[in-house]
């Protein structure tokens, strides 16, 4: 039997030379059930990944029952850009038949199969796939034994897929045993076993069907920096700190609550709290009382939650106070969809909520941007002294990613809080500048102590009924948010710089329309991709970037609506007032495959040779008037 | 008024009224609140604490326009949330001494959950409810403590509803200081919030003061000026003497339940006070000092590189 793991027989070494195959990129999907552990090996695959330099993008579903159900992990890795986690599967990995029936759909004709033997039984007669009978199960008993039963399947697996592809086992065995050290010793032995047993499986099974990734070198090249790996609520948590927020209050939801228990463990280390509240509202007043002696505070929800927190949202805005909000967006209404991605809180985290409340909507492109654009929100919900909401979704607060390691030293913000006495003509709420407050437990050399009211006020904070104050604050708040919008740099744009199809994406779609651009300007068609980040305010400028196609087609993860258009497409047309601005929507809870986006634009784009018949329509019908 | 500049107390000089005194109070002449904005300021001249480090915050209502008629730090937030916005004053500023001040509406109705929280919590604040057993800034709707038989313009043939009893709901959520007072009573009332503030954790007084608007005599029966029985509640002395025996017991919770049971108006005084649970402030200021000597007091860049490098 090889071991990669045991000094008598290191590495592949013992093996025969076997022709394999170069590939640039592989998606692997494992089909089992939650308690399988496929989260992990999908961890560690897109961990080695991080570590190898390799580009990788996971996706996975969870069920939303309470404990077991199917699960899957998707992971693709490869040594170019990874923008999204693939549309359909290069192996499959089916663990039992009820991963088998709802997955082999997904894989490509001629990928690989790699299926349980001792669980599955494959469709007879179906050519389509190269199928492989594995006996995980038994396998994994073998090499195990004991009373562990198939505890352990994950592990042997791991073992196979780092064979077939030519993994780095070294670093790999160092990764099991990082993730199981703080554990009985009996518990990493039993994984190194089962993954020993799962590597020398193809040895001695598999004719062919063994690949290697090309050119490592050049993405090292590319980088120079090591790399991290991890998922986008963790991404968003450790981008707070970053910035300096040392406060902060939740209350559980899916798939926001991993961002408070990394933050409820984290902060006390440098010196913060996060409070665990009894409801949403007590959660947003809390941060808000936290933002209220100084620092910038954070809270958190997704769409049921940011709904019951509109109230108080509403009266950060009116009393001025730097906020940060993070909505890890799902299927909704109403409980919906609560372990699927959406983006359908667009429009409450704009406009929700009571009176004229102008706001700041950012939304991250993927796991890295999590990080920064957080420190971004942080710095503007600081300087404007405003609430500033994070829409993420479900999405990119589970998918890992590996990115370069911030450079901490040059980016870290110092949390110190200004209680310099304020001087004699400080003001809560002058209207010719910014408001900046006074924290609590400042001393005022007035003497006059500053109230923070969600009242209309004058500039001290006083109560005020006064409708020429009402109208002159309520511009004061609206035209702080125009002035942080001439700050805003242009959005990324990518492919022809005019022609005749501008994709529009926000939020997580980024990775597979920038895949989806390159496939249809391969086709032909002269298109762009304009990506928002800042999706409210709004860039200026975008109309004439909008004026150089001949349609802009948004495409988002909500439903089409009762109009026809999405929700950032419905805003879009109320800003741009220009009617070929046009959506592709879907609401089946995962996120767009890059043929969905093509397809969707395909449709656009045969209108649009439509659109020059209707044209010549018009002008006849006006020559006739 | 608003934009007089008020002269600071120099150093070492005391901290007065009249640096304490902001805006002209907006209520109804002949309102109970006035008494216990009178009675705050005289708490504040007592306790001497910083100007600076006093924060008054209140939610909704009409005693919840209290923040604007002191002048300190403080704010005006939304209805029934001044708590958990306390709260994070509380916790993110611990050398604060935060004064939240609201109504029955506020605190029992729309607040009645955060109140719970707060209390079991144990968060350092000082809770002053201004109990008048009606809406009275909407003008006249039934208040959660708003008798049976109250008619208000939402109960026209009279309320039907058991009214909460505060005293009992709070001795229930855990606040480690419970006192009642009345506005009629201001060298009472002085102290019972001069001894909230002084207690170190969550302190509620409930002060039944008037709406002589819309809810005119209604604690009538607590006032011996109308013919009223104010009983106050007599605290152990811890003597030995006979008398003692009969004497009210304030740490004890059963003795504070049924005291808190007795029949309309009932006792005055301090029905209950916990002086050995640890505050929230104090377990979250020692969930800091051990994390910290876990990472050895390394700075905040250290700690969160130390944390990446475990991603790599």
């Amino acid at each position: 039997m090889v071991s990669p793991n045991s000094p008598e027989t290191p590495g592949g070494a013992a093996a025969a030379p076997r022709a394999t195959r170069p590939i640039k990129d592989v998606v692997i999907r494992l089909a089992g059930n939650s308690q399988d552990g496929i989260q992990a090996v999908g961890g560690f695959l897109a961990r080695l990944a991080g570590r190898s330099e390799q580009d990788v993008m996971t996706y996975m579903t969870i069920p939303s029952t309470i404990s077991g159900g199917p699960s899957i992990f998707q992971v693709r890795m490869g040594t170019g850009d990874i923008l999204s986690a693939g549309d359909r599967a290069d192996m499959l990995v089916a663990f039992y038949q009820h991963s088998y029936d709802a997955h082999i759909g997904s894989l490509r004709p001629g990928g690989v199969l790699l299926y349980d033997s001792d669980h599955v039984k494959p469709a007879e007669g179906d050519h389509r796939f190269t199928a492989v009978a594995c006996p995980i199960t038994t396998g994994t008993v073998e090499a195990v034994g004991g009373t562990a039963k198939d505890k352990g399947k994950n592990i042997f697996v791991l073992g196979l897929i780092a064979r077939i592809f030519d993994l780095d086992v070294e670093k790999l065995s160092a990764l099991i045993k990082e993730r199981f050290g703080g554990k009985h010793e009996d518990v990493v032995r039993n994984a190194l076993l089962a993954f020993d047993a799962g590597y020398a499986w193809p040895q001695n099974n598999l004719r062919d069907l063994f690949y290697r990734f090309e050119a490592i070198e050049e993405a090292v090249a590319r980088t120079g920096h090591p790399q991290i790996t991890l998922d986008g609520n963790s991404a968003v948590a450790y981008g707070l700190i970053a910035a300096g927020v040392r406060h902060g209050a939740g209350y559980p939801i899916t798939p926001w609550s991993s961002i408070m228990e990394i933050l409820r463990s984290e902060l006390p280390k440098y010196g913060g709290i996060f409070v665990q509240c009894e409801d949403e509202i007590a959660s947003i007043s809390t941060a808000l009382g936290f933002s209220y002696t100084g620092g910038v505070a954070i809270t958190g929800s997704a769409g049921p939650g940011l709904s019951l927190k509109m109230e108080a949202l509403s009266w950060a805005t009116m009393a001025e106070m730097p906020l940060i909000v993070v909505n890890v967006q799902r299927g909704g209404p109403s409980t919906g969809m609560p372990t699927n991605v959406e983006q359908s809180d667009l429009m409450q985290a704009i406009w929700g909520s009571h009176g004229d409340t102008p706001r700041v909507v950012l939304a991250p492109k993927n796991v890295e941007d999590c990080f920064y654009i957080t420190m971004e929100a942080v710095r503007i919900a600081k300087e404007y002294s405003t609430p500033v909401i994070i829409l993420t979704d479900q999405a990119l607060s589970s998918r890992i990613e590996a990115f370069d390691e911030p450079d901490l030293a040059k980016i870290m913000v110092d949390p110190k809080v200004d209680r310099s006495e304020r001087p004699a003509d400080f003001k809560p709420y002058p209207l010719d500048r910014l408001t900046q407050h006074a924290p609590a437990g400042t001393k005022m050399a007035s003497g006059r102590y500053p109230t923070v009211t969600g009242l209309e006020h004058d500039e001290h904070g006083h109560p005020t009924g006064s409708p020429k104050l009402h109208q002159q604050m309520n511009a004061k708040r609206r035209e702080k948010i125009k002035a942080l919008a001439a700050t805003l740099p242009a959005p990324e744009l990518s492919g022809d710089s005019a022609g005749e199809v501008l994709l529009v994406t926000w939020g997580s779609n980024w990775g597979p329309a920038r895949e989806a651009l390159a496939r249809v300007r391969a086709a032909g068609v002269k298109a762009g991709h304009m990506h928002l980040r800042h999706v409210h305010p709004l860039p200026n400028g975008l109309e004439q970037t909008f004026s150089r196609y001949h349609k802009i087609v948004v495409a988002e993860l909500n439903d089409e609506g009762v109009y026809g258009f999405g929700q950032f497409t419905t805003m879009l047309r109320a800003r741009y007032a220009m009617p070929n601005i046009v959506s592709v929507c879907k609401t089946d809870g995962l996120t767009f495959k890059v043929s969905e986006i093509v397809a969707g634009i395909s449709r656009h784009v045969e209108s649009t040779e439509l659109e020059a018949t209707l044209g010549v329509a018009r002008q006849s019908a006006l020559a006739q008037r | 008024m608003s934009s007089a500049v008020v002269t600071p107390p120099q150093p070492g000089q005391p901290l007065t009224k009249k640096a304490l005194v902001a805006d002209h109070p907006t209520w109804c002449p002949g309102c109970g609140d006035f008494a216990v904005l009178a009675s705050f300021y005289r708490v504040l001249e007592k306790l001497q604490y910083p100007h600076e480090k006093i924060v008054t915050f209140a939610g909704i209502g009409c005693s919840s326009r209290f923040p604007y008629f002191v002048n300190t730090h403080g704010g005006h937030f939304i209805h029934g949330r001044a708590l958990p916005f306390a709260a994070g004053i509380s916790l993110g500023n611990d050398d604060l001494h935060v004064f939240v001040f609201g109504g029955d509406g506020d605190g029992f109705s729309i607040g009645g959950n955060h109140l719970t929280h707060t209390a079991r919590k144990n968060i350092r604040i000082t809770y002053v409810i201004m109990d008048n057993s009606v809406y009275g800034l909407t003008k006249k709707q039934t208040s959660p403590t708003s008798p049976v038989g109250f008619k208000s313009k939402t109960d026209p043939t009279g309320a039907v509803d058991q009214p909460i009893n505060p005293m009992r709901t709070l001795l229930n959520s855990g606040a480690t200081f419970v006192a009642r007072s009345h506005a009629t009573q201001v060298n009472h009332m002085t102290d019972m919030m001069l001894r909230a503030a002084r207690h170190d954790g969550f302190s509620v007084v409930e002060i039944l003061s008037e709406c002589v608007e819309f809810f005119e005599g209604a604690f009538d029966a607590a006032n011996p000026r109308k013919g009223g029985n104010w009983v106050v509640i007599e605290e152990k002395k811890n003597d030995g003497s006979p008398e003692d025996a009969k004497r009210h017991d304030v740490t004890d919770e059963v003795a504070a339940f049924k005291l808190a049971s007795l029949a309309w108006p009932g006792a005055f005084g301090v029905f209950y006070e916990n002086k050995s649970r640890k505050t929230k402030n104090a377990l979250e200021a020692d969930l800091i000092t051990r994390a910290r000597e876990r990472t050895k007091g390394a700075s905040d860049l250290a700690v969160l590189q130390a944390t990446f490098a475990k991603l790599r």
